[in-house]
């Protein structure tokens, strides 16, 4: 009986809150706005990106600089999904018995054929340099710091399966990304300090379309790819690793 | 017109996909399905002026979950039916059979 009370409570303060919260939500009317419509939040941003902050991508100027807490809060999701597969993966040294033959076995059990490694070796830097070049062009062109990440990621893949004995420094690979999210932290904390608020740009912004402009957003933007890169790649590393079980 | 007709195609191509990797049950194959799904959809992302989500699209729904969930069946089992008919088996008692 109390059982059923405790839960028809909790239900009960449920709908409550969803109740109070969707009430005063107006449904129906356009909230998105426009330019004509000065007083909402899209004209603001509209505005505010080119003019202020001297950012030619306005949606790079939303995630890094208006929403700059919630990319943060991105990153540490995709932080904790990498430590969570690998710590779910992780085997110790000792359990693996045929040590000599583990990448051997466990990776693709045919060699890649001499096309296909040829052309990955001929791809891979091409793949880098464009996704270093998409996250450093944030705030000028599409893309960004996750959207780089990706790109350099995919190359990694691609050298991964092709080539057995191809192996990222995992000692790199892990201070890169603690160094690219103390970065990100870094230039939050830099903000709260100096101008008061957490993730807060600075006042020098530069000119529009200048390769260095917008304050620190270009900054952010590669931390983030950095991060994103190499949680990526440390992802698929340890999946093209991992031993099966014994049958 | 043509842009159009070429969004129609590309929206019947997205459903097919997407009903092939359901009913499919070699899982290899429906893993393939997806990733026509998420290339059509970067192309749909494309035409509907989000440049930046159809980056990301590209690189992670075409490449890297495609090839996380490879690696997942070549480590686990590539036949769906196997591995429910494995897992039933496990749990009959005896009087089932």
């Amino acid at each position: 009986m109390l059982k059923k009370l405790i839960v028809f409570l909790l239900i009960a303060t449920l709908g409550y809150t969803l109740a109070v919260t969707l009430s005063s939500i107006p449904i129906g009317k356009n909230r998105i706005g426009s330019i004509e419509n000065p007083e909402t939040v899209a004209a603001y941003y509209l505005d505010k990106s080119p003019n202020d902050l001297k950012v030619a991508n306005t949606i790079t100027a939303v995630v890094v600089n208006f929403r700059g807490f919630d990319t943060l809060g991105e990153v540490s999701v995709l932080f904790l999904a990498a430590t969570g597969l690998a710590s779910i993966l992780y085997r110790k040294e000792e359990e693996e018995e045929e040590e000599n033959i583990r990448h051997i076995s466990h990776r693709l059990n045919l060699p890649s054929s001499s096309l296909v490694q040829t052309g990955a070796k001929i791809l891979f830097p091409l793949i880098i340099v464009l996704g270093i070049y998409v996250f450093i062009h944030g705030h000028l062109t599409p893309g960004g710091g996750f959207q780089g990440g990706a790109i350099i990621a995919t190359g990694f893949l691609l050298m991964l399966v092709s080539y057995k004995g191809f192996e990222t420094n995992h000692k790199v690979m892990v201070w890169l990304e603690s160094l690219a999210g103390l970065g990100f932290v870094g230039v939050g904390v830099f903000g709260l300090v100096k101008y008061g608020s957490f993730l807060q740009n600075t006042g020098w912004t530069g000119n529009l379309n200048d390769l260095i402009s917008g304050g620190l957003i270009p900054l952010i933007y590669i931390f983030v790819g950095i991060k994103v890169a190499t949680e990526l790649t440390n992802i698929l590393d340890i999946l093209l690793n991992i031993k099966p079980r014994k049958k | 017109m043509a842009i159009l007709i070429f969004l129609i195609v590309m929206a019947i191509i997205l459903i097919a996909a997407a009903i092939y990797s359901i009913m499919q049950k070699d899982l290899l194959f429906a893993v393939l399905g997806t990733g026509v799904v998420s290339l059509v959809l970067s192309i749909f992302f494309y035409m509907l002026q989000a440049p930046d989500v159809a980056i990301t699209e590209a690189a992670i729904g075409i490449a890297l979950t495609t090839i996380i969930f490879i690696i997942t069946i070549r480590n686990t089992t590539r036949d769906e039916n196997k591995y429910n008919d494995d897992h039933i088996n496990k749990f009959k008692t005896k009087k089932d059979a």
